[in-house]
């Protein structure tokens, strides 16, 4: 049974409006462990939005992932460098407008593109059960940025360890 | 399906909000928050593509979700690198606001 | 398909609607009579001491960025294990070099000792 166009369209606007709105929290707020939650509301709402286009494994791992460890990680960063941002500043720096300005003009910019651009878009059948496939191409087709992944991570704990320790 | 410049436009916002967030913070950690919102908007461009756009070889069927599993994975490297930055600053300088943290500027 | 999850889409739109409502009617119809006692962080617990706001030890960010890093490999482990008999020797030697790689950070941060707490 295909899905009902108009589930998907509910489907999109919802997780669409949940991230959206956990972004702005995410920029706006000036308590950083409410910023940290309007981040971690945004992923699930893109988690989501990964649901309605049918990449589940990619929804599964950015739930794992993001929401499960690098908002952990975040959250251990505000608690870690917590007490300092007690003096009244404002959560903006003096350049906020300018800023306001060049994301707008930005958003404008790949608003046209996105909008103004012929993408060859097909319907298309996502064919069953993704993930064989999703190994069959890690191993075979994208062998070599698998392989440089673990370097990457072997840099990344060495690193992050060589920088945080005393 | 829903056209494909619905999901295009969502992440070309959530990529205009992070970088917001990028430029007019002040905390260190924020201005970390806004760059992994700026990744994420790329992700869902990626799968995005790969859903509605066919690719050229049949080998590289899945190629959006592949780079959105490596996106994640870079990300999650950045984060922790990033952070362990943030906190190395943090303990020499007694600060995370990058506007105090310009030994190095001009 | 979509469609399969229309449960918990459902599942969100209940646990919202019923926050509200009981956050929303407990604040109009409750009576608010405040007292030392009532508005103290645990009643009738231990009292609070120090400050919640005091900075932790670097010990937990470093056991995070230990699970992220781990929790990552899950992720590609994932799709070699469904397809693990199929690719057979090459397979296990691609894995093989990937495990090996992120054995030397393990036997690092080992023997910096990054699993001891204190």
């Amino acid at each position: 049974m295909s899905t009902p166009l108009v589930l998907t369209y509910v489907g999109f606007f919802v997780m669409a409006a949940i991230t959206l709105g956990g972004a702005l929290m995410a920029v706006s707020a000036r308590n950083l462990i409410r910023a940290a939650l309007g981040l971690i509301i945004a992923l699930i709402g893109i988690a989501g939005i990964y649901f309605v286009l049918e990449a589940e494994f990619v929804a599964v791992v950015q739930i794992l992932v993001y929401v499960g460890a690098i908002s952990i990680l975040i959250l251990f960063a505000v608690m870690l460098t917590r007490g300092l941002m007690k003096r009244d500043l404002p959560a903006q720096n003096a350049q906020w407008i300018a800023a306001a300005f060049i994301s707008l003009a930005m958003f404008a910019a790949l608003l046209y593109v996105a909008l103004s651009t012929n993408w060859r878009a097909v319907e298309t059948q996502v064919a069953g059960d993704l993930i064989p496939k999703l190994g069959t191409e890690l191993m075979t087709t994208y062998l070599l940025p698998f392989e440089a992944v673990s370097l990457l991570l072997l840099a990344a704990l060495v690193g992050a360890i060589v920088i945080a320790r005393e | 399906m829903i056209p494909l410049p619905f999901y295009l436009t969502l992440a070309a916002a959530l990529f205009c909000i992070g970088l917001y967030g990028a430029l007019a913070r002040r905390n260190a950690i924020a201005i970390l928050m806004g760059i992994e919102l700026m990744l994420n908007a790329v992700n869902i461009n990626l799968i995005a593509f790969w859903r509605y756009v066919k690719p050229a070889a049949p080998t590289m069927d899945l190629a959006g979700q592949i780079f959105a599993l490596f996106v994640i994975t870079l990300a999650a490297a950045e984060a922790a690198i990033g952070i362990a930055l943030i906190i190395a600053i943090y303990r020499s300088r007694d600060t995370v606001n990058v506007e105090e943290v310009d030994l190095m500027k001009w | 398909m979509p469609v399969d999850y229309l449960p918990i889409l459902v599942m969100i739109a209940i646990v919202t609607a019923f926050a509200v409502i009981a956050l929303t009617l407990s604040a109009m119809t409750g009576p608010r009579r405040p007292n030392p006692t009532k508005l103290s962080p645990y009643e009738s617990g231990m009292p609070p001491f120090g400050s919640a706001r005091r900075r932790f030890s670097i010990k937990y960010y470093l056991t995070a960025v230990l699970f992220i890093l781990f929790d990552i490999e899950i992720i590609f482990f994932y799709p070699w294990a469904v397809l693990f008999r199929d690719l057979g020797w090459f397979g296990l030697s691609a894995m093989g070099t990937f495990m090996l790689v992120l054995l030397i950070g393990y036997v690092y941060v080992w023997r910096k000792g990054g699993f001891e707490w204190d």
